[in-house]
């Protein structure tokens, strides 16, 4: 591949069989299919969708709810499987789709930062190596001996924000995830993020707000009912978005 | 096949981490904590002693330890699958939002099982010892049925973690299951009746049977049973190759069912 892109989606699409009803044991499935009643509604989420993002570029993904944004990213983060086309990476990708998402409730936070920190690929020496970068940034102090059950809503995702991002990612994508935590958890953690944007990383970046997208990212992509239906430079395409939405 | 051996690399520290949060959590917050692993083979173990050796009268020398290694390796077989079977479950909150090689969840819950069950078999150590059991250069022999028996709990924890994802009903099937192999396997009573009748296929064809009879020969110092060994160890195979097979075909689709 060629070394200037980070990531190349071709040609993805992704489909969901949607039962009517849900068939979940092995007694009614047998019935249905012993009476060939077992049928699916196909649904594609996406469709052809092709793009390529060049390094460094920051890309916006704007849409309406169920266009198909999550299932795209989810689709470039790896967690689904496209049923059709591939997606090539070049870098290692930091999804900060749902921070915490590997913490156990009964765990510290001390040990749930080994835990998230191994769900996200990290190695145990490197883990070790951040783990105090970590615990200061997350500003846990001694809460961070206490199992997480304990926590507020805010502490969690302040400390699985605190983890994500003590990587320095080559992909970065986000998924509205730019307010964190309190008023000033919030600001730090928004600094965070500029700083990476900043270190020219690539970027994949959903949102609802046009304001950010065009003042964030340098290219989007217009994504309408699983199909990708424009891209271009931000400015461009923010305004077609609009005519869009004002139609 | 490279690939594949370079994601398991860069996974292995979760798995251990796993293994490790599993036996960490099961025994945090009880007051005996890891005892538990050594107590409960052990009353079971006095109950039916004293129960089996009241009927049957003493047929069967050192039934102690005869019952104990029967009980033990058949908890690590129905432990271990159970947690596999619910580990896809289990786990969907990250299966759905971050990529993590999927097998790591089955293999994790069979492997945590294994090392309760290496813990537990300290008891077995001390009952041995307090029964007089001297150890003869056969005890080595007990690692052959260990690992036959890893490998067929890691199997079909595959099979069972792949068909729990699509049928909620998995779940109850397999309890009635492991009911039945449990009395097909000649835990806590003497084989040779049955095996000398017509009925003798019922433990014949069962390959727990024949891991835990190799693992009793092993600690009380006989030969091995190679006609078991083979049995057991084939079918072992045969059923992680079925359960890798099944889970690889049908993993990309779990996230569409939980």
């Amino acid at each position: 591949m060629d070394n200037n892109i980070a990531l190349k989606v071709n040609n993805v699409g992704v489909r969901f069989n949607m039962s009517a009803e849900k068939v979940d044991s092995m007694k009614e499935y047998a019935i249905k299919l012993f009476r060939r009643e077992l049928r699916y509604n196909e649904f594609w989420a996406l469709k052809e969708v092709s793009f390529q993002v060049k390094k460094g570029q920051r890309v916006g993904i704007l849409g309406l709810n169920g266009a198909g944004k999550s299932t795209l990213l989810k689709v470039i983060a790896g967690v689904l499987k496209a049923t059709e086309g591939s997606v090539t990476k070049n870098g290692n990708i930091v999804p900060l789709l749902e921070l915490g998402a590997g913490f156990d409730k009964e765990y510290t936070g001390a040990e749930n930062i080994y835990l998230y920190g191994a769900v996200l690929g990290y190695s145990k020496s490197f883990i070790k190596e951040k783990y105090n970068e970590i615990v200061e940034f997350s500003e846990l102090g001694d809460f961070i001996n206490v199992p997480l059950k304990n926590y507020s809503s805010g502490m969690k995702a302040r400390l699985g924000f605190s983890i994500a991002t003590v990587v320095e990612p080559e992909i970065l994508i986000l998924d509205e995830v730019l307010s964190v935590g309190d008023a000033k958890f919030r600001k730090k953690s928004e600094k965070k993020i500029k700083d990476m944007f900043d270190k020219k990383i690539t970027v994949l970046f959903v949102s609802h707000s046009l304001a950010q997208v065009r003042s964030l990212c340098d290219r989007a992509i217009i994504i309408e009912k699983g199909r990708l239906v424009a891209q271009g430079d931000s400015e461009t395409i923010c305004n077609l978005y609009e005519q869009r939405l004002n139609k | 096949m490279k690939r594949i051996f370079s994601n398991f690399n860069k996974y292995r520290y979760l798995l251990g981490e796993l293994v490790k949060k599993d036996i960490k959590l099961k025994y945090r917050n009880s007051v005996l904590g890891l005892l538990w692993t050594l107590l409960e083979p052990l009353l079971t173990m006095i109950v039916l002693t004293i129960v089996f050796t009241t009927l049957m009268g003493h047929d069967t020398p050192n039934f102690p330890v005869f019952v104990l290694c029967g009980r033990l390796l058949y908890s690590y077989f129905s432990n271990g699958t159970k947690l596999a079977l619910k580990s896809i479950r289990r786990n969907s909150a990250m299966i759905r939002k971050v990529y993590v090689p999927k097998y790591i969840y089955p293999l994790a819950s069979t492997l945590s099982g294994f090392v309760t069950f290496m813990i537990s078999l300290s008891v077995l150590v001390v009952v041995a010892v307090v029964q007089n059991i001297k150890p003869t250069w056969h005890i080595f022999e007990a690692i052959i049925p260990m690992l036959t028996l890893l490998i067929l709990t890691v199997g079909t924890g595959f099979i069972l973690a792949t068909l729990g994802v699509f049928f909620r009903d998995t779940e109850y099937l397999w309890g009635v299951i492991l009911m039945l192999i449990m009395y097909a396997s000649a835990i806590f009573y003497n084989p040779s009746k049955i095996l000398a009748s017509n009925n003798a296929w019922i433990l014949k064809y069962n390959p727990l049977f024949g891991i835990i009879q190799n693992f009793r020969n092993a600690i009380l110092g006989q030969p091995m049973n190679t006609k078991y060994f083979l049995y057991s160890a084939t079918f072992s195979v045969v059923v992680l190759i079925v359960g890798v097979f099944m889970f690889y075909k049908k993993q990309d689709k779990f996230v569409l069912y939980i």
